[in-house]
């Protein structure tokens, strides 16, 4: 059997701030790989002049960045074809969520260690836990900071093994305040910004929660690998045959803005309950043809959001959209219809009820989950 | 927690004063793993190397009695407090290290019982009396050292550990850092075959690992989870959100709960999470009623969820209020149809409690 039929591993080593030790760990690794007489190389590495990280890299084999014009600037990416011609077995690929500059072949790094995994490559990497898409809203709550360098959950998923990379907040700051995670001016902002000790201490606890979550996705993906088969708790008696059958979730996609948090939140809910996850829009020929262009542009936004997450997403015809949408759940088995909050304002005090109302009357046999506001 | 204000030099000052008097008290590190071979020894020397390197005086006063070459290596650069031989049992000398006084001491394995004649019994007790003297010590322990979490391990496992330390030992560490590696990296390097071989479990060695290994997580997040509660309450900062879970199940009198509450069990399971059933108590409810909520307290019980009694005049009110106060992230209700006149002018309980729960998900349950 050839070598590049097999799928590469990828391994994650997953932080919750910068400085807490992942590039150095990851570097770790791979000199040990090497050691034992395994071929590795480094991929992409940022040194960020952190002088134990750039001693750890020493005695590695770099393969150099593909230099990249940009508005009159040269950039560095990751030479995915200069890696694909030096055919490692072991690639150490820094910083998973990076954005590649714009003129780049593959817009995500994450889309470059794809190719490298389908080549047979495995893959070393490095991330936070805020990276991750359906913690978007969470984290924003936590430290006020919009990340916009996300990975969707389902790449996160496929990796074989996330490692967490632990160290103590105050350890951090420490670190921080000697300088070695940034120069003294940048230190000083982001102890004013994004590392205050309670952000980090919440981030933290999002990280190990997160890594446990990943154990336990492994686990079950052995457990049902198993012939054997073992009891998993005394829950399952508890939990009457309806609770046990497999969640269905769908989720109501409109052009409002809520419909970002809505998607991430469904989808997160689903990927812990082993859920399918479905979305709707209902448009009145259904298609999206006749809607004003900047409502059609908020709609596809969100779509397409959708199914960068891996989910299903119809459009369905029809006026009423609370009816609609109901119907399409009853017919396609729904558990649970996930719907957003409106905006204060359009609730009525009495009569003339809203969407969520009449979902809720309508929906009589069907869950119905009204996803928070995230607010500061 | 929106506080973007730049701090005044007064504050500032504090702060640094905070910070050297953080510095000056003795302090507990302990390394948590969840099985020998992770590497929890390593770490914790090489944290001592680092700390060293920095000019702080660091001493080993006790050390695991088979360590790989790593290890080695690091220890062969490092002032060793040796061991007392007690009854043939090598047993860290507190004396010794009290009389050499380092600031930091290295105390491997905190879970060591002392032989009989010795200082205390326990090696975690040790510890206690070298930071009471103004001595940092950092340490390791295993998971299935923690004494709550024994009975747990004990299933996986179907090994018995005798040697335990209480956790709210961890929870009182001024820091945790978790030491995390894949159960492959245990199994290739572990020092002693922790696992019983054959019989006990049906389970297999990295199925085992691999629950040790997210039974230990969670056990850390839960130590994260109460330090920042404790780091919360210190500054006065009114929690808004939470990194995990907590699920609330409102029951009344009036509906069957037994579906909700199994949902919420297995929800709160699935995130990790914790369980709430909470009710509002209604002075004029029927004795068929009376059964009914009797019925949902009992299988609130058996879903071992943290029952409340609450008391207020409007429902939803009172269970928002309730949830509010204690970090609830998702409300499990019944959406129970009534078709009485003030219902169908002043809106339902379910719709004002929807209306008012704005940052909390709020699930509506069929009747």
């Amino acid at each position: 059997m050839s070598e590049s039929s097999r799928r590469g591993t990828l391994k994650i080593f997953l932080g919750y701030a910068a400085g807490v030790g992942k590039t150095y760990q990851m570097l770790d690794e791979a000199h040990k790989l090497k050691n034992e007489g395994v071929d590795t190389v480094v991929g992409y590495f940022e040194p960020h002049g952190r002088r134990d990280t750039i001693t750890k890299a020493e005695g590695l084999e770099i393969i150099s960045r593909r230099k990249i014009e940009y508005r009159g600037a040269v950039f560095g990416e990751t030479d995915v074809e200069a890696i694909l011609a030096r055919r490692p077995q072991v690639c150490v690929i820094d910083e998973f969520a990076h954005t590649n500059v714009p003129g780049s072949k593959r817009a995500k790094r994450w889309e470059d260690v794809q190719v490298l995994l389908e080549a047979g490559i495995n893959v070393l990497t490095t991330m936070n836990v805020q990276h991750l898409e359906s913690l978007n809203d969470q984290v924003w709550q936590f430290t006020g900071i919009r990340v916009r360098e996300t990975i969707p959950d389902w790449v996160v998923k496929r990796a074989d093994e996330v490692v967490m990379v632990d160290l103590p907040p105050q350890a951090l700051l420490n670190r921080l305040m000697r300088g070695v995670v940034y120069a003294p001016e940048k230190a000083r902002q982001a102890m004013e910004n994004f590392f205050k000790e309670s952000t980090l201490v919440a981030l933290r606890e999002l990280a190990i929660r997160q890594t446990a979550h990943e154990v336990d996705l492994r686990q079950s993906v052995q457990d049902e690998t198993e012939t054997t088969g073992f009891p998993r708790g005394d829950l399952d008696s508890l939990s009457s045959p309806r609770a046990q059958a497999s969640d269905r979730i769908l989720i109501l996609v409109t052009e409002d803005p809520s419909s970002a948090a809505l998607i991430r939140r469904g989808r997160r809910v689903a990927d812990y309950l082993k859920a399918e996850c479905f979305a709707v829009c209902v448009q009145r020929d259904g298609s999206l043809r006749n809607v004003p262009a900047a409502q059609r542009e908020a709609v596809e936004k969100h779509m397409i959001f959708a199914r960068n997450l891996h989910i299903q997403l119809s459009v369905l015809q029809g006026e009423d959209v609370a009816q609609t949408l109901v119907d399409f759940a009853r017919q396609h088995k729904v558990t649970q219809i996930f719907l957003a909050r409106p905006q204060q304002k359009k609730w009525p005090i009495a009569f003339g009820r809203g969407l969520v109302e009449r979902v809720v009357r309508l929906a009589h046999d069907i869950q119905v989950t009204i996803v928070a506001e995230r607010r500061r | 927690m929106s506080t973007n204000h730049r701090p005044d030099p007064e504050q500032l000052l504090r702060q640094l004063k905070a910070e050297e008097e953080f510095h000056r008290r003795s302090r507990l590190k302990i390394f948590l793993g969840y099985a020998g071979g992770v590497g929890k020894s390593f770490r914790m020397l090489d944290e001592a190397r680092r700390r060293r390197e920095r000019g702080e005086d660091v001493v080993v006063g006790a050390i695991q009695p088979k360590v790989s070459a790593e290890v080695n290596a690091l220890l062969q650069r490092m002032p060793v407090i040796p061991a007392r031989i007690m009854d043939e049992v090598p047993t860290m000398d507190v004396e010794a290290i009290l009389r050499r006084h380092p600031q930091v001491c290295v105390v491997d394995g905190l879970a060591y019982d002392n032989p009989p004649g010795s200082l205390h019994p326990k090696r975690w007790q040790d510890v206690e009396h070298l930071l009471s003297s103004g001595i940092s010590v950092i340490s390791t322990v295993n998971l299935q050292h923690i004494e709550e979490r024994r009975e747990q391990v004990e299933k996986i496992t179907g090994k018995r550990v005798k040697e335990t330390v209480p956790e709210s030992f961890l929870r009182n560490a001024d820091e945790i850092e978790i030491v995390d590696a894949p159960p492959d990296f245990c199994l290739q390097r572990g020092p002693e075959p922790l696992l019983a071989s054959g019989t006990g479990s049906a389970t297999s060695l990295p199925q085992q690992l691999s629950e040790l290994r997210e039974i230990a997580l969670l056990l850390a997040a839960d130590v994260v989870d109460y330090q920042l509660e404790a780091y919360l309450a210190r500054h006065g900062i009114e929690q808004l959100w939470g990194a995990h879970e907590r699920i609330l199940v409102a029951v009344s009198a009036y509906a069957d709960a037994a579906e909700m509450i199994a949902s919420g069990r297995r929800n709160a399971d699935r995130f990790h999470g914790e369980l709430f059933v909470a009710y509002v108590n209604r002075p004029d409810i029927t004795p068929e009623e009376r059964a009914v909520l009797e019925k949902n307290l009992a299988q609130a019980r058996a879903a071992k969820a943290r029952i409340e009694a609450l008391d207020g005049e409007d429902p939803a009110d009172t269970i928002m209020q309730f949830a509010r106060a204690h970090g609830i992230t998702q409300i499990f209700m019944a959406n129970r149809m009534s078709n009485s006149w003030w219902d169908r002018i002043f809106g339902r309980p379910v719709e004002h409690l929807i209306r008012a729960a704005e940052n909390i998900d709020v699930r509506v349950f069929p009747v």
